[in-house]
C-alpha cells in the first residue's frame, strides 16, 4: 500500500549483499570467486581433458600395439598413427609414430571408449596454451606416454578397476595356458565393462 | 584539532608568505586565486577517477564479484591504466556530423561541471569563492550541462543520439523545477543563498543542527537528493544514456577522450551535487571532534554511496513514470512543503510545530501518491476504417 515500500526492500537486499561479501564465507552470502591463475580449485577425478596414452613399465613397450582403432573413430580424425617396424621390415606391435593435434581435439573421449588394449585416457591437464601452433600443440608420442603410477594419481578408482581387470585376464591366460584341456577354448582379451 | 582543522589553509598562508618575500602584493593575489584554481582543476579529474574505481568495487560488491583488483593493490592504479586506454583510442568523427558542434560538446560539458566546485565548502574558511548568491549560482550553472548534452546529441546526427538528447532535456526540465523548489526552505531558514551562510546555520548543538533533522528538512533533502540523482543522469534515471534502448542515448558517437570527458563531467557532476546536498541538508563540514574538510567529505561520500546503492539496486525508470514522479509528486510537494517551513519558522513552540509540520506532509505525501499517482486509463477510441 505504501509508495516505495518495495524499492527499500529492494536497496536492503543489495545493501546485505555488499555487506555480506566483506564477511561471510562464499555459502551464506559472501564471495564465491576463485581468483584462478594464483588460486585454484582442485580437479576433480572425473574431470577428462586431451587423451595420453599409457605404459606399465617401459616408454619403449607402451600398452598401445598401433590398432588404429582411436584413428579410425576419432570424429575430428586428430589422431595420426604408424606402426613401428624391425629391420626386416615386419610390423610390429608397437607404434612408431602417435601423434594427435590436440587443437583438432574435442576431448569427447571416443578413443578411450574404443581401445581394447586399455591404451589409451583422457587427461587432466588443461593449461595447454601456447603461441605456437604447429610445434607445441602438436603432441607426439613422447608427450603423450605417460605412466601407469600417473593414471593412478589423476583417476586413482579408474585405474584400480582396470588394474584389477587386466590382472584377471591375466590370469585366466596363464591358467589356460597351464591346462588348456579343461577350459577348451582359448582365452581372450575382453574389454566389456570398462568402468 | 585546530592544527588539524586549518592545515590546508595554514599551508596555503604559509606558502604565500614565503612568495611575499620577493613578489609584490598583486602578484601575491593572483598566485592566491591561481592556486585555487590550480586545486579545483586538479581535483575534479582525481575524482572522477577514484569514483569510478570505487563504483565499480562497490557494485562489484553488490553482485557478490570482487571488481577490479589486478592493477596495483587492490586495483587502485585501474583508472590510470583505463585513462591510457581511452587516451589511445581512435578518436571517431561521423561523416555527416556538425564536426565543430561534436568537437564543442564535450569540452563544454566538462565547464559547468567544473565552475560547479567554485562555491562548494569544503571546510571552516575553505570555499573557493564565497559568493554571497553561491546556491543560485550553483543551480544556474549545473544546469547549462544540458546544453552540452543536446549538442553532442544534435551534431551526432544520429537516432539514437538525438533521442537520448530529447530526453536529457525533458528530464532536466522536469526535474530542474522541484530541485530549486525544494532548497527554498533552506534558503528561508538560513536566509542566505551563500552555500557559507548556510552551513553556518547549521552549526548549532555543537555541529548537529542540520536541516535534515526537521520535518521539512527531511522531506526536502529526499526530493533534493532524488532530483540530484536525476541531474546528473544517473541510475535509476540514466534514460539519456539507457543502454538497452538507445544504445548510449547521447554519447553514441563519441569514443576516445572526448568520450572520458562526458564520463568526467558524469562523475565530477556526481561529487558536486553529493557535496552540495551535504551542504544544504546534512550541515556541511559542521560536526564534532573530527576536522571540518574530514566532516564534509565523509558526508559526501555517504551520498555518493547511496548514489552507487541506487545503480545496484534499481531498474530503470520507463519515460512516463521518470515525468509522473517529477511533476506529480515532488512538485505539489515542495510547494507544500515552502508553506510548511514557513509555518514552522512562526510557530516557537517546538514540540507543536515539530509534529504540525510532519502531519501537513505525511497527510500531503500520502494524498499525492493516492490521488495524483492512482492508474489512467485513456478512453478506448475506435477508428472505424472509411471504406
Amino acid at each position: 500500500m505504501f509508495f516505495g515500500l518495495g524499492v527499500l526492500r529492494g536497496l536492503m537486499v543489495t545493501l546485505k549483499n555488499f555487506v555480506t561479501s566483506y564477511f561471510m564465507p562464499p555459502d551464506r552470502g559472501g564471495l564465491f570467486t576463485v581468483e584462478y591463475p594464483e588460486k585454484r580449485l582442485p580437479v576433480i577425478e572425473r574431470f577428462r581433458n586431451f587423451p595420453f596414452l599409457v605404459y606399465d613399465k617401459d616408454p619403449e613397450n607402451p600398452r598401445c600395439v598401433a590398432c588404429e582403432i582411436c584413428a579410425n573413430e576419432c570424429p575430428t580424425k586428430c589422431i595420426y598413427i604408424e606402426k613401428d617396424t624391425d629391420p626386416n621390415k615386419k610390423p610390429l606391435r608397437r607404434p612408431a609414430i602417435f601423434d594427435i593435434d590436440i587443437t583438432v581435439c574435442m576431448n569427447c573421449g571416443i578413443c578411450e571408449e574404443v581401445c581394447p588394449f586399455d591404451s589409451i585416457y583422457m587427461d587432466h591437464p588443461f593449461e595447454v596454451a601456447s603461441s605456437d601452433r604447429l610445434e607445441k600443440l602438436l603432441f607426439h608420442k613422447n608427450d603423450l606416454l605417460k605412466s601407469n603410477d600417473y593414471f593412478h594419481k589423476i583417476r586413482p578408482t579408474h585405474a584400480a578397476a582396470i588394474d584389477a581387470r587386466r590382472r584377471a585376464v591375466e590370469e585366466k591366460k596363464k591358467s589356460a595356458a597351464v591346462k588348456p584341456s579343461e577350459t577348451g577354448q582359448p582365452p581372450k582379451a575382453q574389454n566389456g565393462g570398462k568402468p | 584539532m585546530e592544527i588539524l582543522d586549518s592545515i590546508f589553509l595554514n599551508t596555503k598562508k604559509i606558502f604565500l608568505d614565503l612568495l611575499g618575500c620577493w613578489l609584490p602584493d598583486w602578484m601575491i593575489l593572483l598566485v592566491n586565486i591561481g592556486i585555487i584554481i590550480g586545486v579545483i582543476a586538479v581535483l575534479g579529474p582525481v575524482i572522477m577517477m577514484y569514483l569510478t574505481l570505487l563504483e565499480r568495487k562497490i557494485i562489484g560488491r553488490m553482485q557478490n564479484r570482487i571488481g577490479p583488483n589486478r592493477v596495483g593493490i587492490f586495483g587502485i592504479l585501474q583508472p590510470i591504466a583505463d585513462g591510457i586506454k581511452m587516451f589511445t583510442k581512435e578518436d571517431i568523427i561521423p561523416q555527416n556530423a556538425d564536426k565543430i558542434v561534436h568537437f564543442l560538446a564535450p569540452v563544454l560539458m566538462v565547464i559547468p561541471a567544473l565552475l560547479a566546485f567554485a562555491v562548494l565548502p569544503f571546510g571552516r574558511g575553505m570555499i573557493p569563492v564565497n559568493l554571497n548568491v553561491g546556491l543560485l549560482f550553483f543551480i544556474a550553472v549545473s544546469s547549462t550541462s544540458t546544453i552540452c548534452v543536446f549538442m553532442a546529441s544534435w551534431a551526432s546526427r544520429n537516432k539514437f543520439s538525438i533521442l537520448g538528447g530529447m530526453r536529457s532535456a525533458a528530464q532536466m526540465i522536469s526535474y530542474e523545477i522541484p530541485m530549486v523548489l525544494s532548497v527554498v526552505p533552506v534558503i528561508l531558514s538560513a536566509e542566505s543563498l551563500s552555500t557559507y551562510a548556510i552551513v553556518e546555520a547549521q552549526a548549532r548543538w555543537s555541529g548537529l543542527h542540520w536541516f535534515v533533522f526537521t520535518p521539512w528538512g527531511l522531506l526536502a533533502f529526499i526530493i533534493f537528493f532524488l532530483c540530484g540523482v536525476a541531474e546528473c543522469n544517473r541510475s535509476p534515471f540514466d534514460l539519456p544514456e539507457a543502454e538497452s534502448e538507445i544504445v548510449a542515448g547521447f554519447h553514441t558517437e563519441y569514443s576516445g577522450m572526448k568520450f572520458a570527458l562526458f564520463y568526467m563531467a558524469e562523475y565530477m557532476n556526481t561529487f558536486t551535487v553529493s557535496a552540495l546536498a551535504a551542504t544544504l541538508f546534512l550541515g556541511g563540514w559542521e560536526g564534532p571532534v573530527l576536522p571540518s574538510w574530514l566532516w564534509f567529505f565523509i558526508k559526501t561520500h555517504a551520498l555518493i554511496f547511496v548514489m552507487f546503492w541506487f545503480r545496484g539496486t534499481l531498474p530503470r525508470f520507463r519515460v512516463d513514470q521518470l515525468m509522473g514522479l517529477a511533476w506529480k509528486l515532488f512538485l505539489p510537494l515542495t510547494l507544500i512543503n515552502i508553506f510548511v517551513a514557513g509555518g514552522y519558522h512562526l510557530i516557537s513552540d517546538r514540540n507543536f510545530r515539530v509534529a504540525g509540520a510532519s502531519a501537513v506532509l505525511l497527510v500531503s505525501f500520502l494524498l499525492f501518491t493516492v490521488f495524483l499517482n492512482r492508474k489512467y486509463m485513456p478512453e478506448k477510441r475506435r477508428y472505424d476504417l472509411v471504406d
